[in-house]
């Protein structure tokens, strides 16, 4: 098989964040600071990457400006020649820090929103003032001049304040907004009665990005993940598995995605133990599901098999107990009717939700 | 639609950069990288936000002994789409 270096690397540096968002990416095991990377470490990793091919980093988290070496590791990533970006809630922010960021090399900011109003945000985000202070942040990159990408996450309590959410991106002077809808693994699996969209808002949305795309064009770029429980064909998960993208937990475990560790029988590589190179190209964690040849019926013959590469893995094995099979999001699997249907049951849940834990 | 006077712009975050892994040039924008060709790579390197639209197609056209006509469609089109994608600004 011919595989391509990988273009992109989200380095999770930490799982701390003052945020609990009920959706929270991050596995349900969080890593305790201990155990976290050290800026050398992170350093000769993103040197690595650069040799590798990465061109894109994405520092994310937890919450990344938890780290206090945060501007060492912007100036450790520009040096070895990556497009920096900070993905961040934007608590811990000062004007201050922003400024030395500024110094340092960042070349975008990403900022999460959890709501458009101080009620919903704070509420989802499980921190009092939040919203507040996110407001200020978003005020001073402007002022400073950062490149914005404003990243609403969305989910059946806050959908409704989609049209309110690209508003604040234009009036922030966001060149794009990415319309997250959430994905459902981990914290937001636990989750799902309390966040799974309606049938009926997840159309809503489609007719409102659809709108805002046409209307907004050459002013925000709008890029959006659906709610696929609801739709017909699954998402190309990360491009396809082991083809574009290397996720880094903050103890240095090297991931094909962020959930990968939801699969059982997946060993995965180290950057203390092992080269990137090799963890990449050798890895058996990113062999187990690269390219086509892993496909079963009916992806193995279906046309669209590398357009979505069979959906995500992940998904696979939470709702049928098989990470091989097709992504049951997809009309051709024989599980679709059946999470259809369930999925009109999760969205008629409870809101109760549980908060995502602090990582130690 | 880029008119001859405009004057197109590479705004902060957005940068021509070699990349050596793969041997090619790329635009490196937030969160997206774009391969160059070698035309792409020519009219980007044009842009230093003082000169318009029609004074880089027309140098261009005098580089490659093309018709000034083509080069300014081309570039119209490539840099069009870049403006919609938000990788460029264009000053009126």
């Amino acid at each position: 098989m011919n595989v391509n270096p990988p273009i992109a690397m989200l380095a999770e540096l930490t799982h701390r964040c003052p945020l609990s968002c009920p959706y929270c990416s991050n596995p349900v095991e969080l890593t305790r600071r201990e155990a976290e990377l050290d800026t050398a470490q992170w350093a000769d990793l993103f040197r690595q990457a650069a040799d590798l091919g990465v061109l894109q980093l994405h520092l994310s988290g937890g919450e990344p400006v938890t780290r206090r070496d945060l501007v060492d590791l912007v100036i450790a990533a520009r040096e070895a020649g990556l497009y920096t970006n900070l993905i961040t809630s934007g608590i811990g922010l000062t004007e201050k820090r922003l400024r030395e960021l500024d110094a340092a090399g960042l070349d975008h900011i990403q900022l999460s929103l959890q709501g458009t109003d101080a009620d919903m945000a704070d509420r989802i985000g499980g921190y009092r003032g939040g919203f507040a202070r996110k407001m200020d942040v978003a005020r001073w990159i402007g002022e400073i001049g950062f490149p914005l990408t404003l990243n609403a996450v969305l989910h059946r309590q806050n959908l409704h304040q989609l049209p309110r959410a690209i508003e604040m991106a234009v009036g922030m002077g966001a060149r794009r907004i990415e319309v997250a809808t959430v994905q459902f693994h981990g914290w937001a699996l636990m989750n799902r009665d309390a966040l799974m969209p309606t049938r009926e808002q997840a159309r809503e949305a489609d007719a409102i990005v659809a709108e805002a795309r046409a209307r907004l064009k050459g002013v925000l770029v709008i890029d959006y993940v659906r709610a696929d429980y609801h739709n017909d064909y699954p998402k190309r998960c990360m491009g396809g598995w082991g083809s574009t993208g290397i996720n880094v937990a903050p103890d240095g475990l090297v991931l094909p995605c962020h959930a990968a560790q939801t699969i059982p029988g997946l060993v995965f590589d180290r950057v203390q133990d092992r080269p990137l190179r090799e963890i990449w190209y050798e890895g058996s964690a990113f062999n187990a599901y690269r390219g086509t040849a892993w496909m079963p019926e009916p992806c193995a013959s279906c046309e669209r098999k590398t357009i979505d590469f069979g959906g995500c893995r992940c998904q696979a094995m939470a709702l049928v107990g098989n990470a091989s099979a097709t992504d049951p999001t997809c009309i051709k699997s024989p599980h679709h009717a059946a999470l259809q249907a369930r999925a009109d049951a999760f969205a008629a849940g409870t809101t109760e939700f549980t908060a995502r834990a602090a990582a130690g | 639609m880029i008119g001859a006077d405009d004057i197109p712009v590479i705004p902060r975050g957005v940068r021509m950069q070699f990349d050596r892994v793969r041997d090619r040039w790329v635009l490196l924008a937030p969160e997206r990288t774009v391969a160059l060709d070698e035309i792409g790579r020519a009219i980007l390197s044009e842009i230093d936000g003082a000169r318009s639209f029609g004074q880089i197609t027309a140098g261009l056209a005098a580089r490659y002994a093309a018709p000034e006509d083509q080069i300014a469609a081309d570039s119209r089109g490539f840099l069009g789409a870049l403006v919609e994608r938000r990788f460029i600004e264009v000053r009126k």
